[in-house]
């Protein structure tokens, strides 16, 4: 039932696609609304019939992995969540599986965020992955989720030298210094490893410029396809890998499933969202080419 | 003395923290400067808070174009500024974090904020296959460029470049689509990246000592002299 729905999607994007082509020689153009419903078509089928790719990890999204592999069991790792729902579906993947990876290496997470619309978003991952999947993991213990705090780059400027300054309690109200976690946390420069992941300011590039570099820390980032080539000039010195976008998400995920099989089951975004992906890729692709058939079919007849 | 204070803040406070990534005795003030402008992002809330307030109240009470959408804003604004601050519906209560599970701070954020926001950026996919249908001619040898760059990239940000190129031998591996993909983002867009934070860098650098010598006023409201 799954492969006649898929064909049939397939196989009317196909001939609609050639019906443009063909319209395209005669030198018509192709309403903006036409487009639309095609784009709605490709990512729409690959989700309704459950399209998957396999991937394999390219060498700046492997390095952030091998790098959290090779970390010692409770090692300090923060994630700094530093996005909004607006972006969630595009970057929540890579969180979702660096959270799981930490956990499974048995490392102690530190979670916060710069964007007070990230904060929800941390609590939800702890709720529905360290609390249903690791139920042996411990708030204060394993994990403590520090939250939201106003001020951007003028907050990593403090936590660099001093997390208290800033930080007197986790999002709970508990006193940080009642945590074990914390115990011998001065300050970013005591983390092992510094994830952040976002699209927007502050985000990846902040993490670099103002704790980062100036500590001395290693760090990774995660972000919106659209953002990765603004990031490649710190790679690989400053920042040590990078995931772009939903193949970031994606390529990572299939490394932690081929390393991790309590993990098999996860559930899997990045790697699901890579089927309307590809079609809508495609779909662009043909459309420009249309666009372009048109263009010169047009400038030859005047 | 209105105009004069505000130069002297600026210049005081500038000066310190460049020197202070410099000179580590004055690291310290450097710190406080930034725990100061923490305090002074918070009361931008206030003031972004209140602008929303007066702009659409404004539009609401003049019944001007669209004024049903400003009502609409403003409701959201206040019931979730209500769930926020008096934290209802909370199961830990008013000291209990805001968003904690079952709050109805959180049941909003996620019935509708999430929703909408996810909305907003997927539509995104529509118009940017919408312009690259339009804008993407092969009009010159630079757009020419431009527009296999794009191919290519956009191949390798899926599995079908490696499905179509898989087979191309290790020894001429570049050629290989994701290979192609990842060259370009490392070479030629790494080369332009730089150039222009370069450039960035040094307009930055000559705004701010504009800033910290008073000749750039037009912070203040006021026209440079």
């Amino acid at each position: 039932m799954n492969n006649l729905g898929l064909v049939t999607s397939l196989l009317i994007i196909g001939v609609g696609l050639v019906w443009f082509l063909i319209r395209s020689i005669q030198g018509r153009e192709v309403e903006r609304r036409i487009i639309f419903i095609f784009i709605g078509l490709a990512v729409a089928a690959p989700i309704l019939f459950k399209i998957s790719f396999s991937e394999k990890a390219t060498p700046i999204v492997k390095a952030v992995y091998d790098q959290i592999e090779k970390l010692p069991a409770n090692s300090k790792v923060l994630i700094s969540y530093d996005y909004d729902p607006a972006m969630a579906p595009e970057v929540g993947p890579m969180t979702d599986a660096f959270v799981r990876h930490a956990m499974a290496k048995g490392l102690r997470v530190y979670f916060m965020t710069l964007w007070a619309t990230g904060q929800p978003l941390i609590v939800t991952a702890v709720d529905e992955i360290i609390k249903k999947e690791f139920p042996e993991k411990k708030d204060g213990i394993d994990y403590v989720n520090l939250g939201y705090k106003a001020g951007g780059t003028g907050v990593l400027n403090v936590i660099i030298t001093d997390i208290r300054k800033m930080y007197l309690t986790d999002v709970n109200g508990v006193n940080i210094d009642s945590m074990e976690i914390m115990h011998g946390i001065r300050s970013l420069r005591d983390m092992n490893l510094l994830v952040s992941v976002g699209g927007g300011l502050p985000g990846v590039k902040e993490w670099i410029l103002f704790a980062g570099d100036p500590g001395h820390i290693p760090t990774a980032g995660g972000c919106a396809a659209v953002t990765a080539p603004l990031l490649y000039p710190y790679y690989p010195n400053q920042l040590l890998g990078l995931l772009g976008g939903i193949k970031g998400a994606a390529e990572y995920e299939s490394e932690l499933k081929k390393e991790y099989p309590r993990l098999i089951n996860a559930p899997q975004p990045g790697i699901k969202m890579m089927g309307p992906q590809t079609l809508a890729h495609l779909i662009i692709m043909a459309f420009v080419v249309i666009g372009n058939i048109t263009y010169f079919i047009r400038k030859r007849r005047s | 003395m209105k105009r004069q204070v505000p130069l002297i803040i600026t210049f005081v406070v500038g000066t310190i923290l460049v020197v202070s990534v410099f000179f580590p005795p004055v690291e310290r003030m450097g710190e406080d400067f930034s725990l100061f402008f923490d305090i002074i992002a918070v009361f931008a809330f206030f003031l972004g808070g209140g602008n929303l307030v007066r702009i659409h109240g404004n539009r609401l009470y003049k019944q001007q174009k669209d004024w049903g959408f400003s009502l609409v804003t403003l409701l959201g604004f206040f019931l979730m500024l209500a769930a926020g601050l008096f934290k209802i519906g909370n199961p830990s209560g008013i000291t209990g974090d805001v968003t904690a599970t079952g709050s109805l701070f959180q049941t909003l954020y996620y019935r509708i904020f999430f929703p909408l926001s996810s909305t907003m950026y997927a539509l995104l996919a529509f118009y940017v296959a919408s312009a690259s249908y339009r804008a993407f001619r092969a009009k010159n040898r630079e757009a020419t460029i431009l527009l296999i760059s794009a191919f290519i990239i956009l191949l390798g940000r899926t599995p079908l470049g490696t499905y179509a190129t898989g087979w191309i031998p290790e020894s001429f591996s570049l050629l290989q689509i994701p290979n192609l993909a990842i060259w370009i983002m490392s070479s030629p867009n790494l080369a332009g990246q730089r150039a222009i934070m370069i450039g960035i860098a040094l307009g930055v650098i000559s705004m701010s000592l504009r800033l910290i010598l008073g000749v750039e006023r037009t912070y203040l409201g006021v026209d440079n002299e």
